[in-house]
């Protein structure tokens, strides 16, 4: 049951075994035993991330494909169900009808962008990606008749989700569907063919494959991923904006979650997505304990000033990344 | 079954065949000679559309094949078998061999045909092939090539690195194949492993083809082995 749920891809390691089963019944029992509207948010932002992430590992990690437009696609999630809700009411069928927009047209623009630009050399298609977010970031800000600009989208949901805990568990269970699935593409004889593509294209090229396509079609699930999951954020935040969604700090934030988790894994991502997240919503507050406690020490409460979390948050991404070269689910298999 | 009439590749600025000429006949083994540098790697490239010949024409069978592009090629049932292992080392052994199955699922008595040849596979199935040893990458490299029947087979210098042990082992397994009538076309540099198989050769020098022949009549020629190749079979034991 299990190995078929994850589609024969086992965790090969106890340690890594019990990582995620941890990770898993936190998040399931989250609202019962971490109480308060901040712990439902973090467990909420980890679920959808480990999507994004898995998705970006995906296309950076089984393909070798850099892309920085997996933002913009988590941007195209968020606005497809804000702008459907804001401007079409808070059914179900506008849900549905945005969910359905936004995946198709971030379909049809990582088919476009695949298609133009998976067939010159990898640098090329990482700045083109890099133009093409830029340019929609800018269009989310500057058309704000339609997408509220800075300021994003603020919209309501079908009753059914108005209390906080059905909308919890429809992300969590959601978010654990799409893993799932993400998991059964690489698993899958697709998924051994972009390995391939990553490991040599030449090789894979003589053996037959078309790695254009190959490379295309990733990029489309990489892309409807992202979308999913920005549709699934929009869904728990009930808004959308620029800076929520669209923000290149995200992107940086996404590179971070896959490359200390583990490429090439999709296992990494959930342990990346959440040791990310709680340093982000945590480590202020340990830094802020840490202060208070040697407070009678010269130097060390500055140092450890909650307002110098980014230092800390980026020593102990070099700590990880030194230590963990192969990320941690490389370093827990071996 | 393979003809290459003037074919010219250039490499950058590089002119690397100059007009190379020659044939593979339906149904042989042929060897492909020549110093490091002669062209022979390239030669077979530009067949797989790898390097795009510059001038010439390459023809597989009825179709030419110069302007294609290399995974329209391999779908022609051309099987190419890269030199230094080319094998996806992050993949299993099984993986491999599925990958280069375009029909699907390998065929079970193709397979067992495989196990024969090189039973470490069978043994090795699942494990990822950067663990296995130089001489069983080389034996996966060629079964995946064989996986399925092909019209062709290209291989670059299948000895490249091997002890002689697994170098004996590779030539009865290249005789087997032979007995399918598989055509063949193998560059090497082991004069002995090349003897001990070919039909016909070719030999390269500068980008061109300097000399076309039956495998034992240069075999037999000592005079023509050191005025093509330096080397004479009785250096080479």
């Amino acid at each position: 049951m299990i190995r078929s749920l994850l589609s024969g891809d086992l965790p090969r390691s106890r340690a890594l075994a019990a990582a995620l089963a941890l990770v898993l019944a936190a998040l399931v029992l989250a609202p019962f035993i971490f109480p308060g509207t901040r712990s439902l948010d973090v467990a909420a932002k980890i679920a959808v991330f480990v999507v994004l992430a898995a998705s970006y590992d995906l296309l950076l990690g089984y393909t070798g494909v850099v892309s920085f437009a997996h933002t913009m696609f988590f941007g195209i999630g968020g606005y497809g169900i804000g702008l459907a809700a804001a401007n079409w009411g808070s059914g179900w069928g506008s849900l549905a009808a945005g969910s359905v927009l936004a995946l198709a047209l971030s379909a049809a623009i990582a088919f476009a962008v695949g298609l133009l630009s998976l067939r010159v050399r990898a640098i090329f298609f990482a700045m083109i990606t890099l133009a093409v977010a830029a340019f929609f970031q800018i269009l989310a800000s500057q058309l704000s008749w339609l997408t509220g600009g800075e300021d994003g989208i603020n919209f309501s949901l079908p009753r059914l989700l108005h209390p906080r805990l059905a909308s919890y568990y429809l992300v969590l269970a959601a978010s654990t569907v799409l893993f799932l699935a993400l998991l059964r593409i690489v698993n899958s004889p697709f998924g051994r063919v972009l390995l391939s593509i990553r490991e040599n294209e030449f090789r894979a090229e003589a053996l037959g494959t078309r790695t254009v396509y190959y490379r295309t079609v990733a990029n489309c699930v990489g892309a409807l991923g992202a979308t999913a999951a920005g549709l699934l954020y929009a869904v728990w935040l009930r808004y959308t904006g620029p800076a929520a969604t669209l923000s290149f700090d995200i992107m940086v934030d996404i590179l971070l979650m896959v490359v200390i988790g583990g490429m090439g894994t999709m296992y990494g991502s959930v342990l990346g997505a959440t040791i990310f997240v709680l340093a982000q919503s945590y480590l202020r507050d340990l830094m802020k304990l840490a202060s208070g406690a040697v407070s009678g020490v010269p130097l060390l409460p500055d140092l450890l000033h909650p307002d110098r979390w980014l230092l800390w948050l980026g020593v102990l991404f070099i700590l990880c990344v030194y230590y963990f070269p192969t990320g941690i689910v490389g370093r827990l298999r071996k | 079954m393979l003809s290459l009439a003037g074919v010219n590749t250039h490499i950058g600025q590089y002119h690397i065949l100059q007009g190379v000429d020659f044939e593979v006949p339906r149904g042989s083994l042929t060897m492909l000679l020549g110093r490091n540098g002669a062209g022979k790697t390239t030669c077979l490239r530009t067949i797989m559309g790898m390097w795009r010949a510059s001038a010439g024409r390459v023809l597989c069978g009825a179709s030419e094949i110069q302007d294609m592009k290399t995974p329209e090629i391999a779908r022609l049932g051309i099987a190419y078998v890269p030199e230094n292992m080319g094998i996806f080392a992050g993949l299993t052994v099984r993986e491999n061999m599925l990958l280069a199955a375009r029909g699907g699922a390998p065929d079970e008595k193709r397979l067992a045909w495989i196990f024969g040849l090189f039973p470490a596979l069978e043994k090795f199935w699942q494990t990822a092939a950067g663990n296995l040893s130089g001489g069983q990458k080389q034996m996966l490299a060629i079964a995946r090539a064989i996986v399925e029947p092909r019209k062709l087979l290209l291989v670059d210098e299948p000895t490249k690195g091997l002890a002689p042990a697994i170098i004996g082992n590779m030539i009865e397994a290249f005789r087997e194949l032979k007995r399918t009538d598989t055509t063949i076309l193998v560059v090497e540099q082991n004069f002995h492993f090349a003897q001990s198989l070919g039909d016909a050769v070719a030999v390269m020098d500068s980008g061109r083809i300097v000399h076309r022949g039956r495998m034992d009549a240069l075999a037999a020629d000592s005079a023509l082995q050191a005025k093509l190749l330096g080397l004479s079979l009785e250096a080479h034991p």
